[in-house]
């Protein structure tokens, strides 16, 4: 007679998302992929300062592209990443989901900010302003007030269950905001070029200037899913902290009360 | 020192604002990090921790 196993079947995502398991995971696999980012990151300015060419109508000023341009894919790739997280964690219940999505938010911030402030920079020499009113610029403006909007919606509910549902609504409502950013250029008359690299003709750029680009954009996105990683991590210990001090509290409660009673 | 022609202080600022900023994030993360850790390495010290709380919930 053969013996069957009774213990329920996990699915991969399943273990996966477990937080033990993921702590034991990312704690090997982080090092590896901040390794690799560093290196990435380390060559691809080599090729920005000592092999890309200069543009024949930017000048040197296109160095500043092999940042900003990595800055935007990963802004808006950090509220993709929110939004994927939120709806795991409003269909499926997951709190591994959740501590996702409060680990993306100020990753996405930075890189929504750094491309902001890049981009200025880049403005101000090729077209003579620091700043303007232009759909590419303002919808990305807006995708930073959503981050903030998340951020301070989170540290205003101290209830971490409630957080975490209104986070989800919100940067589930609020990856609206992708599409317009994306399309922006086409939809409406702007100051900011169209788009150059991700194209269904392919890429505009000369491959002297694309390749540098590519490296830079690998680079600094595996150092967004190491840092991301890394908030997670943060964020699970947070959560067993404050669970671990709740039992303490809970624990002295149950043998102050009824000395406090006699 | 490289030449990046007239425009140089504006590609310098924002080489210099990314590491700034990036630097920042990945120095809070690990400060906030070590400090996590260091706070449950002292509860766990006074005899707090996951197993004892799961032991106080079986017994």
């Amino acid at each position: 007679m053969t013996q069957t196993n009774t213990a329920p079947q996990q699915s991969l995502t399943q273990k996966l998302a477990n937080p033990t398991r993921f702590m034991q995971l990312s704690g090997t696999l982080m090092p590896w992929l901040a390794g690799a980012a560093a290196a990435l990151i380390l060559y691809a300015l080599y090729l920005a300062f000592f092999v890309a060419p200069e543009d024949y109508q930017q000048g040197q000023t296109v160095k500043i592209m092999f940042i900003h341009v990595p800055a935007a894919w990963l802004g808006m790739m950090g509220y993709a990443l929110i939004a994927i997280s939120s709806f795991g964690y409003l269909v499926f219940r997951h709190p591994l989901a959740d501590v996702s999505a409060k680990a993306a938010a100020p990753l996405g911030a930075a890189f929504t900010f750094l491309a902001l402030a890049t981009g200025s920079l880049w403005g101000k020499p090729m077209w003579g302003t620091y700043w303007v009113w232009d759909a590419r610029l303002t919808s990305m403006l807006i995708l930073l007030f959503l981050y903030f909007g998340l951020m301070a919606l989170r540290s205003a509910i101290d209830d971490e269950a409630l957080a975490g549902k209104l986070c989800a609504v919100l940067g589930l409502v609020g990856v609206t905001i992708l599409p317009i950013i994306k399309f922006s250029v086409d939809w409406w008359n702007t100051l900011h070029q169209p788009a150059s690299v991700i194209r269904m003709d392919g890429p505009t750029i000369h491959p002297d200037l694309l390749w540098p680009l590519i490296v830079s954009a690998l680079g600094f996105s595996l150092l967004f899913f190491a840092l991301h990683m890394k908030g997670m991590r943060n964020e699970i210990l947070r959560r067993r902290l404050r669970a671990l001090t709740m039992a303490e509290v809970d624990r002295a409660r149950g043998v102050s009360a009824p000395a406090a009673a006699e | 020192m490289i030449d990046l022609g007239p425009h140089a202080a504006f590609i310098w600022a924002s080489y210099a604002i990314y590491a700034l900023v990036l630097a920042g994030v990945i120095g809070w993360l690990v400060w906030d990090g070590a400090r996590l850790k260091a706070r449950l390495a002292a509860l766990d010290a006074r005899g707090v921790s996951r197993r004892s709380r799961a032991a106080a919930k079986e017994s």
